[in-house]
């Protein structure tokens, strides 16, 4: 059990990237009820977006100062797309039945990653994103952090207070409570519930490319790809803490980085299951997590906020 | 007399097809001053033209255009014309069987190149066997798709008469791997992670018992999933473990990614892979981490064969977008056999081709035998290259240099 600490420590990185990411599936959905399944993909742009900034960066800037500039451009791009998509894919189709938006979604996934790999320069196999060179620290001797990982998590609570700060104190965060609620009402009583709902998805997008430059300099590469199963676990997280539920993003995401990362290393050491650990069974196990926590808990680890509706 | 009528009518329509499809289509932009009409010959390329691997596909495919280009300009085939068809299979094995049945559909195609998967051949072998057709594969190296399901057991059989590859096994690469990195690097411990495909898990799987052969310790094993990228977990479990190295069996997208996730533990350990990760991209992939990881790759390097450099000049003078990748040259050598193969079947049939020219080709592919771009292309009994040279190539400087090139002998 001597890495035990190292193992938490990736197991929170990796969780605390879920939870960014789960931030956008759940505030879609806690105000539309729509699961956008391309919300993958908006991450990727997103780490695209960033790269295209930092290559417009003279050389040899230093990542302090580019760092904000990635994340700026990084989410300028996930937004403008992300505000597209709701406003050309998803709100000609809000009065739909459910499974419309749905499968848009889905076909927006798809639509998105051949735009990066068709029109990006070089995206047709993995690009290299500028990574945080240097050693780990060190805390102990059996525990160091990756520069990239103390990134995202000192990044991730930090984003998570501020939104959470966002949506209860000020004027659009309380609209966005209303919405959520009743969208009629909400609408009788003069709130412009369009723009609301375009906020959800750029609030949503944003945090999302936050999270793509964060992955971007801890893997030093980033891929057309990247946006797909890592959606899909972001999506997880999000069903895990309570759809809907910001703070249940964020702790769905933890809990599964964590299991991800535990039984990768531990449960082929528990006798009998030397066949079942490692990484060929860690997302078996993460899911397993999530069908016991649903069956226990449906509405997820914190509940869903917003269950006003019959 | 109705039996006579019957059968003028059958015969007339058996010619008029025959004729139909021996002719073959005329060519396009018939440019030739020769005035004869030229007999199109289509060989089919089936690899992963869009994904993650597309570099490695595309360098098929534009390897094979050029043989085909080279032989239309040599006149290698008088009377013949030879185009490419190429199909992408996004390296997922059930596009790769829909693909081998379209190439089938299509009565001008006489050989296919491909594809690049050796799961995505899993799939394909069945469609191409039953229908006769010929397929040369520049990259598969499961042993199981020419030499039968049970040849770990020692029960060699071959499964299908149509199946051929310019590429080593994995039987080849595993073991020449496992004898550099006990006997050349002096590596005793070795921790081993796979990605569950066809061919990582087989590679690890052979690497595994030729280096326990000689006396080395597997101090730990992990999978890892393809298209996943964190790879921490498994990263810190081979640092604990205490081994020396690590064995990747698997493709350069994940193999680079664990290799920079295993150094920036702090591990001071070499990864070594199969030819999956002898890419540029494994290094280009993940900063400057990847210095000392070892890769096997078949043949020698394609630069400094002789027989190579022609190869090379004529892929640059053509200007494909893309380079020619780690199996320019066993595709190019894979399509000139189909050619050769093409050439015997109408020299035999003094300078036509016969009607069951899928057949035909099947048996002189068996036979052809000819100096090609990665030295000299023929096929044994179970379709196998007789090729056996390998080269282990290391990371230096952020390039794959060759360090070793041997011949393998059991």
């Amino acid at each position: 059990m001597h890495e035990l600490p190292q193992q938490l420590a990736n197991g929170l990185a990796l969780g605390a990237l879920y939870g960014l990411i789960a931030i956008g599936y759940t505030m879609v959905y806690g105000i539309v009820q729509l699961i956008n399944f391309a919300h993958g993909e908006i991450f990727m742009i997103g780490g695209f977006g960033a790269l295209s900034a930092y290559a417009i960066l003279p050389t040899g800037t230093s990542l302090l100062i580019a760092i904000p500039v990635m994340i700026v451009g990084g989410a300028a791009t996930s937004v403008a797309v992300a505000c597209a998509a709701e406003r050309f894919a998803y709100r000609p189709l809000r009065s739909a039945p459910r499974l419309a938006p749905l499968i848009t979604a889905i076909g927006l996934s798809i639509a998105l990653q051949q735009l990066v790999w068709q029109f990006y320069p070089d995206a047709k196999k993995a690009v290299s994103f500028p990574e945080f060179k240097g050693a780990a620290f060190k805390i102990t001797d059996s525990l160091a952090i990756q520069r990239a990982d103390l990134f995202v998590l000192i990044l991730a609570p930090l984003c998570m207070l501020a939104l959470g700060v966002f949506v209860q104190k000020s004027r659009s965060g309380r609209a966005m409570q209303a919405t959520a609620q009743d969208p009629d009402t909400a609408k009788l009583m003069g709130i412009n519930t369009d723009r609301i709902i375009v906020m959800a998805f750029a609030i949503g997008a944003a945090f999302a490319a936050v999270a793509a430059v964060a992955y971007g300099l801890d893997k030093g590469q980033i891929n057309f790809e990247m946006g797909f199963i890592l959606g899909l676990k972001a999506f997880t997280a999000a069903v895990l803490g309570g759809i809907g539920n910001i703070y249940g993003a964020m702790v769905g995401g933890v809990v599964l980085g964590l299991a991800e990362a535990l039984s990768i290393a531990y449960i082929e050491d528990i006798p009998g299951m030397s066949q079942l650990g490692g990484g060929a069974w860690s997302n078996v196990w993460a899911f397993v997590l999530l069908i016991v926590v649903l069956l226990v808990r449906p509405q997820g680890l914190l509940g869903e906020r917003v269950a006003d509706r019959a | 007399m109705r039996h006579r009528s019957l059968l003028v009518l059958t015969t007339v329509i058996t010619t008029g097809a025959l004729t139909l499809t021996a002719c073959g289509s005329r060519d396009g932009d018939s440019k030739d001053n020769g005035g004869g009409k030229k007999t199109t010959v289509v060989i089919g390329v089936d690899a992963p033209l869009t994904g993650s691997l597309s570099a490695l596909g595309q360098g098929i495919k534009n390897s094979v255009d050029l043989a085909a280009k080279t032989a239309n300009k040599n006149n290698e085939v008088p009377g013949i014309e030879f185009k490419v068809e190429a199909l992408d299979d996004q390296a997922v094995p059930a596009s790769g069987q829909a693909n081998a049945t379209k190439l089938v559909g299509n009565k001008d195609v006489l050989g296919v190149v491909g594809p690049l998967n050796s799961g995505v051949a899993q799939q394909m072998q069945g469609v191409f066997g039953s229908a006769n057709l010929a397929q040369v594969s520049p990259a598969n190296t499961n042993p199981a798709l020419s030499q039968g399901d049970n040849w770990g057991k020692g029960e060699f059989k071959r499964g299908f008469k149509t199946y051929f590859r310019t590429a080593a096994t994995d039987v080849v690469q595993g073991k020449f791997a496992a004898q550099y990195l006990f006997k050349d690097a002096g590596k005793k411990k070795v921790f081993i992670v796979d990605d569950k495909q066809t061919y990582g898990a087989g590679l690890a799987a052979i690497f595994a018992d030729e280096f326990k052969k000689l006396g080395g310790e597997v101090v730990g094993t992990d999978h890892v999933t393809v298209k996943e990228t964190d790879f921490s977990s498994t990263a810190d479990k081979v640092k604990s473990s205490g081994a020396d190295s690590v064995y990747f069996g698997g493709q350069y997208p994940e193999g680079g990614l664990l290799a920079d996730q295993i150094k920036k533990t702090g591990a001071v350990v070499p990864l070594m892979g199969g030819d999956g990760i002898q890419d540029p991209a494994f290094i280009s992939a993940s900063g400057e981490a990847n210095e000392g990881d070892l890769a096997t790759s078949i043949g020698y390097p394609v630069e400094k064969l002789d027989t190579a450099k022609k190869f090379i000049e004529d892929y640059k003078a053509e200007g494909y977008k893309d380079p020619y990748a780690a199996y320019g040259g066993y595709s190019y050598d894979a399509g000139w056999a189909v050619i050769q193969a093409v050439k015997a079947v109408a020299a035999a049939n003094s300078g036509k081709l016969p009607t069951d020219a899928r057949a035909k080709v099947v048996e002189a592919l068996g036979k052809v035998s000819f100096e090609g771009v990665t030295g000299k292309v023929a096929f044994d009994e179970y379709g196998d290259t007789t090729n056996k040279q390998l080269t282990v190539y290391k990371v230096e400087g952020g390039k794959w240099v060759d360090v070793k090139s041997d011949t393998f002998n059991q």
